[in-house]
């Protein structure tokens, strides 16, 4: 710099401002093509969905009525409906909850309260992230030997139900540990600093900020559960069903019974499966109906995960 | 120093820390607490003065591989309490502490007082009661909640919830209160109102603080240390260490020659 332009003058400054506002405008137009870039990205996923819907919505229409829900199958394709399925799946979905929902969230616990850190438990994470990618159709042959035939369970809701347990165990314990994490350690510290044992800490602390997080792992669980068709085949779930399991309430003393757990059963992917592979086109109708209403029920059960989320986080700040 | 006049509340002796990666954060420290007084610990980061701090509750047992060699033994009842004997929860339960960071539970204002009470077993409504008023009054905070005791700790101000943060730790009746820079996320006003709280609390209590701030530990403490690079460099009673400090690491620091 020649001494002249040490004393900067209005035309030099604004000279230089120019030149400043020509860069941000340079570095600006990159954010808006990566913006562009994100939204085009989006929306191709969300418009494949929705067409994906849509088209499932329109060709399954005439089937949207109270009775494709109070229905047996049927051989005639209009008079076919969902009743034993979604029966089924709600049973199938009942025993996941009840034996994943809890080892899941124990696991979860154990491996971020208790555990030891060491090669071990490093081990034990890389395994339990690997099984959430190991393919649905490998679980069901593992039920198959273990439940089906090493521990006589049959073909029945108790062994589906396991099976579907097993695959989003994973889920639920990878949720649970991330929910865990999420607590900071200072609120740890100050609840052991007032002399909490390690399992009050667990109760009051831990688990009580964890549950949103928890939560929305076992509903996206579930949903993932809901909809898996390849395990269930495999096990050998029934294609025609035409009666319920019993009741698992009783009207009489003690009021719960557990027949129903070794009972033959299909769910609703199978159902639609099944009409999906006939040749005649009215059975098509039904299986679109049965996929809008399989794809209605996950949206509603992960638009609940969030709305908890939300509702649960709302009072916790950090 | 006139230590005849004060009656000791705990020491350390020969108090070696190292952490899990092997690092000696503490070496070979000396220092008596003097009970009802206020003992401030200063020096640049990394010194050990948090690590000292956090002895005193056993904090560093939540994190494995952390090694202490020496002694703290807390008077009139002799008891080492960093021997293999005595349970961390024990210690945790007469020597109570106070955070960096206000960090409140997301509960109640009334629950987060009466956590204490309650990990003790405290059942009775009207003792928890009664306990969670003295604690929130000997924080002067009574009288800006008593009226909301059931709205969250999050809705109070940065310097409330630091206040309540001190109820929690005040409702237990400890012995011994730590203070680990208790007003570095405070304002001014915040924290003059933690520091006025401090000198008051002295009369029930004996307070360690580790503060940052050298006008701090000149304005409330009785007696401080300046520790440099884990070594306890210089401890005596406060006036003596800011007017005619011994050392010249201390004189360095204390002058804002080394920070």
């Amino acid at each position: 710099m020649d001494n002249q332009n040490l004393i900067p003058t209005k035309a030099s400054v604004m000279d230089d401002l120019q030149e400043v506002r020509a860069m941000i405008r340079r570095h600006k137009r990159k954010d808006i093509l990566f913006a562009l870039v994100g939204l085009l990205a989006l929306m191709f996923a969300l418009l494949t969905l929705l067409t994906l819907f849509i088209d499932l919505v329109m060709d399954g229409y005439p089937r949207f009525n109270t009775e494709f829900l109070s229905e047996f199958p049927s051989r005639r394709a209009a008079h076919a409906g969902l009743l034993s399925a979604w029966v089924g799946s709600l049973l199938v979905m009942l025993v996941t909850f009840l034996t994943a929902v809890p080892m899941g969230v124990a696991a979860g616990l154990y491996l971020e309260e208790y555990a030891p850190k060491n090669w071990f438990s490093d081990l034990i994470e890389i395994n339990v992230a690997n099984l959430a990618g190991v393919p649905s159709i490998v679980y069901g042959l593992l039920a198959l030997g273990l439940f089906v035939y090493g521990l006589d369970f049959g073909q029945s809701i108790l062994t589906a139900g396991l099976t579907l347990g097993l695959l989003i165990l994973p889920i639920i314990i990878v949720s649970t540990r991330e929910a865990i994490r999420a607590i900071p350690t200072a609120i740890r510290e100050a609840a052991y600093a007032v002399g909490a044992t390690k399992w009050q800490v667990v109760k009051d602390h831990v688990l009580k900020y964890s549950q949103g997080g928890i939560l929305t792992g076992v509903i996206i669980g579930m949903a993932r559960a809901l909809g898996e068709t390849a395990p269930i085949i495999t096990i050998g779930a029934l294609t025609f069903i035409a009666f319920l399991p019993p009741s698992p309430i009783g009207t009489e003393a003690p009021f719960v019974n557990f027949e129903w757990l070794s009972s033959g059963f299909t769910v609703l992917p199978i159902q639609m499966f099944n009409w999906l592979s006939r040749p005649d086109h009215a059975f098509h109708i039904n299986a679109a109906a049965t996929g809008a209403i399989i794809i209605l029920v996950t949206l509603l059960m992960n638009g609940t995960a969030i709305w908890l989320r939300y509702k649960i986080r709302k009072n916790i700040k950090w | 120093m006139d230590q005849a006049t004060h009656v000791v509340k705990a020491e350390s002796r020969n108090l070696n820390f190292y952490y899990s990666n092997g690092a000696h954060a503490l070496k070979g420290i000396n220092m008596p607490l003097y009970e009802n007084k206020i003992t401030a610990l200063i020096g640049p980061s990394g010194c050990g003065k948090s690590t000292f701090l956090r002895c005193f509750n056993r904090m560093h047992d939540l994190y494995p591989g952390n090694r202490y060699d020496g002694q703290i033994v807390m008077h009139p009842d002799n008891t080492n309490i960093l021997a293999d004997g005595v349970d961390p929860i024990e210690v945790r339960m007469r020597i109570s502490m106070v955070f960096q960071k206000p960090n409140p539970f997301p509960k109640s204002i009334y629950e987060n007082v009466a956590y204490g009470l309650r990990v003790r077993g405290g059942k009775n409504k009207k003792v928890i009661d009664d306990k969670v008023e003295h604690a929130l009054r000997g924080a002067a905070l009574w009288d800006e909640v008593k009226d909301r005791l059931d709205d969250l700790a999050f809705n109070l101000s940065g310097g409330q919830q630091q206040r309540l943060c001190i109820a929690r730790a005040l409702a237990t009746d400890p012995e011994i209160m730590l203070f680990d820079e208790p007003t570095s996320a405070l304002d001014p006003i915040a924290t003059a109102s933690i520091e006025e709280l401090m000198t008051e609390l002295r009369n029930k209590l004996t307070i360690l603080v580790v503060t940052h701030n050298m006008q701090q530990a000149a304005r409330v403490s009785d007696y401080t240390a300046y520790m440099y690079l884990g070594d306890l460099v210089e401890f005596s009673k406060t006036d003596d260490i800011f007017i005619k400090p011994k050392d010249k690491r201390t004189e360095d620091y204390i002058t804002g020659r080394i920070g």
